[in-house]
């Protein structure tokens, strides 16, 4: 444990943010303000936040339909994004996106992506940067277990191996491809092991434990950033809601989901770690918890209150205007 | 200006346009070709059709990608590259490829700037092969662009000649938006006077080939050159034929048609697609909507018919509209009572 007290309190930050962002969708959601539908991420707070508390605003990181945490942990405008959610004209996308296809290219976030599977090759796509242009990016794709059985991940990561791009294929293993679990959908069982085959080196770790991702991404980011080419990591951490909320969840027990809870919760893991070992006091992080709970329903009342696109909208960004 | 190949020009706009901005790169399969092979470390063939030939050599690996036979992969990736800055040429070998990789085409590239508002651009050339004519058989000869056309946020070339290859490709790589670009495989030998210096055929306009007062004749890709040949034997006939090549499908020069319409009275479209739901059926129905009152005959589409492309060559031949059909309808909508 290395890191310094501000960079505690900032990833703490990004993780509580994630869990009180996430409790109040699922609470919006309840209440029918929300539209369409929403797939939380919490349980899973301790990946986006270790992975991307490694990278600048110039590494680029390539999220799924499970993204909220992603785009919080990459330090995503929270007001904006927050109004993508609710579809409003102020949001990121100008509210034709939505939950599952905010980006926030400013931060470097390439987008939510509701194809499973397909954001892969576009973090390829943006780490090509390092090879023709000499930039000097990592790039990160968000790989859930239900995506690494998609083709488009298994070509991904051959191209990033071929050309040695600087590549971190995060698997996040959240136990379940929408409702079938990872016991029957993943051939050998050991997706991390499936990198060997491509030459990768890789992790298998504790996905709710901040430190175990973050030590994983620092190594990975140097190699990448060396040009020393790609790396897996899979971390492993239940995810704690449904597939979608609203999803009853027949396929596993309420054990299960209790013992999740009590176990394996990235917040309190990360709390018994540092106030242990005296990095930073309990109250410094309930101060941040106090924050966030404004900071977060003030960005949910906004987002309500503001205006959803003029209809002139549903045309516009087809093409570039003027273009056609 | 000199007498160049279509595949040439296709080589000399990528050329030019790379020399021109280093955010330009090409990424393909076999595009120098010979990657691992020994201690071979140069370009073995430029593709297999030759149409990346001394790019590797004036611009290296980094910029001359070759990769792993994945289209998903590389579809993907130039889709990212396109999005974070970058203005990737990627090479679609042949059009029918893009059954493995359509994900990233339509459904990433083509909608990054609907869904992810004005930061979502996506400067993006695809580059792929259409067409039947060479015996390639079912799965390496289709001309998919009515689909490609179908889809929001992608614009869709067809260059039927060595001028309009160059200008099409050169305003295709400076273009924001994704382009399907539709080179056709039966006209990579085709010889026509090309200027040596860089310029855009813009997207979106369509040329008159020929002037006439009969009947109009819209020619998609090979097709123009098939129609040209009609000429003679149709004046014979004394019909008079204007021929218009749209050269782009997406965005489509309607202005153009309608024009051209209102003078003739009589509309042909000759379209290399699949009949059900092709561009040409499209062309027709816009021309329904729009000039009905000038139409003196029914509209009319020759297609192959609604079969995959054969390769037995009596029956592509077959398959293929030409000169024959083409005077036979020109014949029978002149003569419409």
């Amino acid at each position: 444990m290395q890191l310094s007290r501000d960079k505690l309190l900032d990833a703490y930050t990004r993780m509580k943010k994630i869990r009180v962002f996430e409790e109040t969708m699922r609470d919006e959601f309840a209440k029918g303000t929300v539209p369409a539908f929403i797939h939380l991420y919490i349980g899973q707070e301790a990946i986006a936040t270790g992975i991307c508390v490694e990278l600048t605003d110039q590494d680029t990181i390539s999220s799924t339909h499970r993204g909220h945490g992603h785009c919080i942990a990459k330090k995503s405008n929270l007001e904006k994004m927050t109004m993508e959610i609710f579809c409003r004209a102020d949001g990121l996308c100008g509210g034709k996106g939505g939950s599952m296809h905010i980006a926030d290219l400013s931060v470097g976030m390439l987008g939510a992506n509701a194809i499973v599977g397909a954001n892969a090759p576009i973090a390829v796509g943006a780490a090509l940067k390092q090879r023709v242009t000499g930039e000097n990016l990592v790039s990160v794709a968000f790989i859930g277990d239900g995506a690494s059985n998609q083709g488009a991940v298994f070509e991904s990561m051959n191209l990033a191996s071929v050309l040695k791009l600087p590549v971190l294929f995060v698997f996040e293993n959240n136990g379940y491809a929408e409702f079938t679990g990872i016991d029957y959908h993943c051939g050998g069982g050991d997706i991390a092991g499936r990198a060997g085959g491509f030459g990768m080196p890789s992790y298998k770790l504790d996905g709710s434990d901040f430190f175990a991702v973050q030590e994983a991404a620092a190594e990975a980011v140097e190699r990448a950033r060396k040009g020393e080419g790609p790396s897996a990591i899979e971390c492993v951490a239940k995810r704690w809601y449904g597939h979608f909320e609203g999803d009853p969840q027949h396929y596993r027990t309420k054990e299960e989901l209790a013992t999740i809870r009590r176990d394996f919760d990235p917040l309190i893991i990360f709390r018994q770690k540092v106030e242990e070992a005296g990095l930073v006091e309990g109250k410094d992080l309930d101060m941040i918890d106090e924050d966030l709970s404004s900071q977060v329903s003030s960005a949910v009342e906004k987002a309500k209150n503001s205006p959803l696109p003029d209809v002139k909208e549903l045309t516009t960004n087809v093409y570039e205007e003027g273009s056609y | 200006m000199s007498i160049k190949t279509y595949r040439e020009s296709i080589i000399e706009a990528m050329v030019l346009e790379m020399r021109r901005d280093e955010k330009v790169f090409v990424i393909g399969e076999d595009i120098s070709g010979g990657r691992g092979c020994g201690d071979f470390d140069g370009e073995a063939a430029g593709g297999p059709m030759g149409l990346t030939q001394g790019l590797w050599a004036e611009f290296g690996a980094k910029r001359v990608i070759d990769t792993p036979i994945s289209e998903t992969a590389i579809m993907g990736a130039a889709a990212g590259a396109a999005l974070s800055g970058l203005r990737p040429i990627a090479e679609l070998m042949f059009s029918d490829f893009f059954g493995v990789c359509f994900d990233q085409i339509y459904n990433q590239a083509a909608k990054f700037r609907f869904m992810y508002g004005e930061q979502g651009a996506t400067p993006l050339v695809i580059r792929t092969m259409i067409g039947a004519g060479i015996g390639a058989g079912p799965q390496h000869s289709q001309s998919p662009y009515s689909i490609f056309a179908n889809i929001p946020g992608l614009k869709v070339v067809t260059p039927s000649n060595p001028y309009d290859a160059k200008g099409l490709l050169i305003s295709a790589i400076r273009d924001n938006d994704p382009v399907m670009f539709c080179e056709h495989k039966a006209l990579l030998g085709m010889e026509g006077e090309v200027p040596d210096e860089a310029y855009e055929v813009p997207l979106g306009k369509g040329r008159i080939i020929k002037e006439g007062n009969d009947i109009t004749i819209v020619a998609i890709g090979q097709m123009v050159g098939i129609a040209q040949n009609c000429t003679s034997r149709l004046e014979e006939k004394g019909i008079s034929v204007e021929i218009i090549d749209p050269r782009s499908l997406s965005p489509f020069d309607e202005e153009i048609v309608y024009d051209s319409v209102e003078k003739t009275g009589r509309l042909l479209v000759v379209d290399e697609s699949n009949p059900v739901c092709s561009f040409g059926s499209w062309i027709t129905s816009m021309v329904s909507d729009e000039v009905f009152s000038s139409l003196k005959a029914p509209t009319k589409v020759l297609t192959p018919p609604h079969c995959p492309v054969p390769a037995a060559p009596n029956l592509e031949a077959t398959y293929l509209p030409n000169v024959d059909r083409i005077v036979e309808a020109s014949d029978y909508l002149v003569n419409y009572s």
